[in-house]
């Protein structure tokens, strides 16, 4: 008994390192930045030499209501945001999908089809991103149509020529428009302004995004279709359903889970998207393509205004924590059930 | 069972033209990255970005690798040796800690453990903004301390046989600015999901083996070096290419760390040559390719277990 005791010891002893770590690094950190997003902390000068904590006075939650209130970047990085996990999630399910649904047709070729779909995902979002710079690089006058707009051209399909990144527009719902006026009477006015619009420029990024994280959900889903008893699609077969009714209402009712997951996961990846964006973009014409994670790197590291990184920094850490954290705590239940 | 010879329908054309249509979308910026890469500076023209390469020349290749002294540009080369010593130990290391701490969660619970798991995977998620401001004080407090030792030990007169440590140290040495402290950061931030990889790994084998050995006397470094350590090779396959492809591709803490040209890694110079005016497209693609080509070779040779750390980050084990 006395053996055991020690030996419980220490396994504990092994992992102390890397529990504290972690309270430190992960948690301490976090304390730290949301300590730091309350200050009045928005210029070198108050890093005092060789301290490591900056002595400044505190602004309460000022940080927060200038960036939610006034901050008009921050307003724009917001909807851009929204816009992308939303188009970039629906983009890499659909697609996802899609592929996994071919290749679980028995097809000839499925290793390397599957080799294809899934390589992107072996490579960095800055060679992605500098990659896509080129391809949907509209041109300019002097060197005419260049990157996929050449090809489209060179395939005769001018017509999906596209300004891609660079163009400045947001679509929203026209005022003037039916639904526009619809919603205008029913005091739903401020949806049809830009700001609840989409800045077409972003989808150029998302594109990107979705040809490095589209395997990823095809993957998952194909992994979820192998899961799929074949006696249970013979079954449904035997009683006359068509392959698409199969797939209707016996085979993706049971992807619900991988559906979850692959939310979770994409959502998080796109919430503080970074990589990508500073090396296809910036910010673009008028912040179109800009993200919070890229003004946070953006006005601390080269702006110095700490405390607003760090409250913009919060506020996407709690926008990761509502997708993660139920999601994490649900898993662990069902762990300890188990 | 042997299948019959069926004539192709309309829906199996039809599969494969979709199939392939998805291939060349994924392909695409791919032959665009060869074929540049492949071209001779006379054929490099953006008109002709889509034609098929002449010959075998590399001239982008060499002077992306080179860079150009008549325009003053740094070849990307110390910079993709530079991620290697980064991804190497970083990769090696959190293997460790992630088999010692997967062995513990999984054979060794104690009250709470699975709660202290969970703590510990949440930092697989967060926003690693949430802790750029402090990682970057914490390491200047670092190198504030530690830079006279560095002096001392630069300043040390070492004898023949040790000349080369004390460059090693200062590469090493975990603070603001160095390799080292790049290292640290991934190995810090690389314990929840190799500890995750490695618990579900541990967990499958069955606790009757482990009690075996219990009676026979083995404690908590035996069971490990004698039972689970030897069959630990999958999930250490999985932990090292998923770790080293993640640190080789990373980017954040890279920029944010390393502020000098010498120690950069290859993903924040090539971040800096796509955004350089002078430097041509062909030689930013031929960048590109550069450092995409260690991971992808990572994918092609070992694409089986990469799989597996895909899904396992997913948290399906």
């Amino acid at each position: 008994m006395r053996r055991l005791d020690k030996d419980r010891l220490t396994a504990i002893l092994f992992i102390t390192p890397s529990v504290v770590a972690i309270l430190l690094f992960v948690y301490g950190f976090i304390g730290w930045t949301g300590w730091a997003s309350l200050l009045k902390w928005n210029d070198l000068a108050m890093i005092a030499k060789g301290k490591l904590f900056p002595d400044v006075p505190f602004a309460g939650m000022d940080n927060f209501i200038r960036l939610l209130t006034l901050d008009q970047r921050f307003q724009v990085d917001l909807r851009n945001t929204v816009v992308f996990t939303l188009t970039f999630i629906v983009a890499c399910l659909g697609l996802g999908l899609m592929m996994a649904i071919l290749l679980d047709q028995k097809v000839k070729g499925e290793a390397l089809f599957r080799g294809i779909f899934l390589f992107p995902m072996a490579v960095s979002f800055i060679v992605t991103g500098v990659v896509w710079r080129w391809l949907l690089n509209p041109g300019n006058s002097s060197t005419g149509p260049v990157g996929v707009n050449l090809l489209f051209k060179n395939l005769g399909l001018g017509f999906f020529q596209s300004a891609w990144y660079t163009n400045p527009e947001v679509g929203f719902i026209q005022p003037d428009s039916a639904i526009g006026g619809f919603l205008n009477s029913i005091g739903l006015d401020f949806i049809t302004t830009a700001k609840f619009g989409v800045p077409f420029a972003i989808l150029s990024v998302v594109l990107a995004a979705t040809w490095q994280m589209s395997g990823y959900t095809m993957a998952m889903y194909l992994a979820g279709l192998r899961g799929v008893p074949e006696e249970l699609r013979e079954a449904a077969r035997v009683d006359g359903a068509t392959e698409f009714q199969v797939y209707r209402s016996i085979i993706l009712p049971l992807l619900k889970p991988i559906t979850l997951s692959a939310i979770i996961i994409l959502g998080h990846i796109s919430l503080k998207i970074f990589d990508l964006v500073s090396s296809m973009t910036g910010p673009g014409p008028a912040f179109a393509t800009d993200v919070p994670a890229y003004y946070m790197f953006d006005t601390v590291f080269r702006g110095n205004h700490f405390a607003r990184g760090a409250a913009i920094a919060i506020i996407i850490l709690l926008s990761v924590a509502v997708l993660v954290v139920p999601y994490l705590i649900s898993n662990m239940r069902s762990e300890v059930k188990q | 069972m042997k299948q019959r010879f069926k004539p192709p329908k309309w829906t199996r054309v039809l599969l494969y033209i979709l199939l392939i249509a998805g291939a060349i979308f994924y392909l695409l910026p791919i032959y665009m990255l060869v074929a540049t890469s492949l071209k001779s500076y006379a054929e490099v023209k953006l008109s002709t970005m889509w034609s098929i390469p002449g010959g075998f020349h590399l001239d982008s290749f060499r002077q992306a690798w080179f860079g150009d002294p008549t325009k003053g540009t740094l070849g990307l080369s110390s910079n993709f040796i530079n991620s290697l010593k980064l991804a190497i130990p970083a990769t090696i290391i959190s293997a460790m800690l992630g088999s010692i701490n997967g062995y513990v969660f999984s054979k060794w619970k104690f009250r709470g453990s699975d709660v202290i798991f969970t703590l510990i995977l949440f930092g697989m998620f967060i926003p690693y903004q949430s802790v750029l401001i402090p990682l970057v004080q914490t390491l200047q407090t670092f190198s504030r301390t530690l830079r006279p030792v560095l002096n001392e030990i630069m300043a040390w007169k070492a004898p023949e046989l040790l000349g080369w440590l004390p460059a090693l140290i200062a590469t090493y040495i975990p603070m603001y600015g160095t390799i080292g402290g790049l290292v640290m950061v991934h190995v810090i931030y690389g314990i929840p999901i190799t500890t995750l990889i490695f618990r579900n790994y541990y967990a499958a084998i069955p606790d009757e083996l482990l009690e075996a050995s219990k009676i026979d006397g083995a404690g908590f470094g035996g069971i490990y070096r004698y039972i689970l350590f030897p069959i630990s090779m999958p999930a250490f396959v999985v932990v090292l290419i998923w770790q080293f492809t993640s640190i080789w591709n990373e980017f954040l803490f890279a920029t944010v760390i390393t502020n000098k040209a010498d120690v950069q890694p290859i993903t924040v110079a090539l971040n800096n040559l796509a955004g350089s005016f002078i430097v041509e497209w062909n030689v930013q693609m031929a960048g590109a390719l550069m450092a995409a080509i260690p991971t992808l070779l990572v994918y092609i040779l070992l694409g089986r277990y990469f799989m597996r750390g895909l899904l396992a980050g997913s948290l399906k084990g």
